[in-house]
């Protein structure tokens, strides 16, 4: 049954699929494919292989402040003759400080949770504008949109003014007289939680919505019909419908939260260990630009697994036809 | 289809919306307070405005940021368009998994590390930070944004339409420009509007491949944030803010009575 409904909009993308030319034949097809690529390599691809090759080079005090510099003056003898001086001893050393390591399992585990906690707090609102009558739909849509919009920088920066100990949370709170001290959440991992969980929030309710949307009601229904109890009906039929959108969900949650730096910046004070944070402190105050180009290879590696399932469920979207 | 808005729904919903605009709403608030504290409240005023805009080194990155946004977006909104057009029209060429790769992978990169891959790329080139390293890591990361919102439009494109006015003897280029391009446009519109925003709001990026001399908004924000929140801060977001929601709302609005307009032509063309 689920198998029908589901197979509905790929029929009527298949006639557009076929419909798609394999290649290009004209030289402005050709400049369509090759403008693009010739950007995204040099300004994409190429300087990941930079951060790789300087994170194996040492810190000096010059300027750029690592040697061997990338310099192609001294022909291949020179090239080879600088190969020989890179060394994995960034590596090394990252492996060998706990900071680093704890900054990692830390950012992942922050990261998760503020994830998950995303994922509970999005799903009842994209459930709820997923259910609202269909006139209204386009205009809740917009005012989940809307904050998305709003600088980034502004949206966490409005928390601390909240946060804070003679915040407007505190007086509110000590006001109603539930608390009678004021409660620390600023420069805590609470306020990290508060913030991901905040400025991701469009990015978990859009995918769901997009994929609670599309669900056929009518299944519910019939599960009804045959006594099936609504709790039950959700956990069987709905949730695993919107899977998709969970998963795409959660890993535009997940990626950026990881390497994130202005929430925990902000937010999560100097106590809190991030990685994102620990690259941009080693390179703008201790201006190790080796060792910050191996943390953001770490990191990267790190984050591959999840980039590469979101690529290809990205890819499959997209052939579908969202 | 029969939807009944339950009661948890609405909550649901309303909680949801509560919790996304009230920060906002406070900060906005607050921007109008007389007091230096952004806590407490001191009465009305808007001597916090007036302080800013005698404040020439925010309204110099002000300038600054808008001259990135404009030429960013632009150039992005035609390489990201290429994109999404290469993409979707082209489904084997050589090179076209690492190709969409370099599409999506942007759009999830964490930004110190698009950051500090652009700096050490323009170090390694021998380009001097400034606008013109800001520019271009603006268009970098934003014509991803782009190509992913024009092709999501590309995919439920009719192409029958291009057949017919090639059948009709137009070149593939007029046919682009003249059918395709306006069917796409509110697309690329929003394409554009987003890259906009997106290189307005830009922190991490900018910090790393801007130079002295190019400054932008956020940047400012940023250091001042650092030192304390003061209210001359929330009137400088507010600012932003309107204008941002102010665009935004009148693009919907716009969109909207397009489509209106749109269905009502279809209907006359199906009477008639």
């Amino acid at each position: 049954m689920a198998g029908a409904t589901l197979s509905a909009p790929t029929t009527a993308n298949g006639a557009a699929a076929a419909q798609a030319t394999q290649q290009p034949t004209s030289f402005t097809g050709k400049l369509v494919i090759i403008i693009p690529y010739t950007f995204l390599l040099v300004f994409f691809l190429v300087p990941f292989f930079i951060v790789f090759k300087i994170s194996l080079s040492q810190v000096a005090i010059a300027m750029p402040p690592y040697t061997p510099a990338l310099d192609f003056s001294g022909g291949i003898s020179g090239v080879f003759s600088q190969l020989k001086e890179l060394s994995f001893d960034n590596y090394v050393f990252l492996t060998e400080d706990p900071l680093y390591f704890n900054a990692y399992v830390t950012s992942v585990i922050v990261a998760g949770i503020s994830t998950l906690l995303t994922l509970l707090v999005g799903y009842p609102i994209a459930y709820g504008m997923s259910r609202a009558p269909a006139t209204l739909r386009p205009t809740l849509l917009m005012l989940v949109i809307l904050p998305f919009w709003t600088s980034f920088l502004i949206r966490v920066y409005a928390w601390i003014g909240i946060l804070k100990p003679e915040g407007l949370l505190n007086q509110l709170l000590l006001s109603t007289g539930i608390i009678s001290e004021p409660l620390i959440i600023l420069n805590t991992y609470t306020a990290i939680f508060i913030g991901i969980v905040y400025s991701y929030l469009p990015f978990m309710v859009l995918p769901l919505y997009s994929a609670l949307e599309k669900m056929d009601y009518s299944l519910i229904e019939a599960a009804q019909d045959l006594g099936c109890p609504p709790i039950t009906a959700f956990w069987k039929i709905t949730f695993p419908l919107s899977l998709p959108g969970v998963l795409a969900g959660c890993l535009l949650v997940f990626i950026p939260a990881v390497g994130e730096f202005v929430i925990p910046d902000l937010l999560g004070g100097s106590q809190t260990l991030m990685i994102g944070r620990t690259l941009w402190n080693e390179f703008n105050a201790n201006r190790d630009w080796p060792v910050s180009s191996a943390v953001a290879v770490l990191l990267l590696l790190v984050l591959i697994i999840p980039i590469v399932i979101f690529q290809h469920a990205q890819a499959r979207a997209q052939e579908q036809g969202r | 289809m029969n939807t009944t808005w339950s009661r948890f729904n609405i909550t649901s919903v309303t909680l949801g919306f509560a919790f996304l605009y009230l920060p906002i709403v406070l900060l906005v608030i607050f921007s109008f307070n007389e007091s230096k504290l952004v806590t407490v409240w001191g009465g009305f005023s808007t001597k916090w405005y007036v302080s800013l805009f005698q404040n020439k080194a925010l309204i110099d990155a002000a300038w600054v940021t808008i001259r990135v946004g404009l030429i960013s977006a632009t150039v992005a909104t035609v390489l990201g368009t290429m994109a999404a057009l290469a993409l979707t029209r082209y489904t084997r060429f050589r090179g076209r998994v690492l190709f969409s790769g370099m599409v999506f992978a942007p759009l999830v990169m964490p930004e110190v590390i698009t950051g500090l891959s652009l700096l050490l790329l323009f170090v390694a080139i021998g380009l001097d930070r400034g606008f013109l390293t800001l520019t271009l890591a603006h268009i970098s990361f934003t014509m991803c944004f782009v190509a992913v919102v024009v092709q999501s439009r590309l995919v439920t494109f009719d192409r029958s339409l291009e057949e017919a006015a090639m059948d009709l003897g137009a070149t593939p280029v007029a046919t682009f420009f003249q059918v395709t391009l306006p069917v796409i446009l509110p697309a690329i519109v929003s394409g554009w509007m987003l890259a906009f925003t997106l290189s307005l709001d830009d922190l991490v990026t900018s910090s790393f491949t801007s130079g002295p001399g190019a400054t932008t908004l956020p940047m400012k924000i940023y250091s001042q944030v650092r030192l304390g929140v003061t209210p001359e801060i929330n009137a400088a977001c507010t600012i932003l803010i309107a204008i941002v929601a102010t665009g935004v709302i009148i693009a919907s609005i716009v969109n909207k009575r397009r489509e209106v307009q749109r269905q009502r032509d279809e209907q006359a063309a199906q009477r008639g």
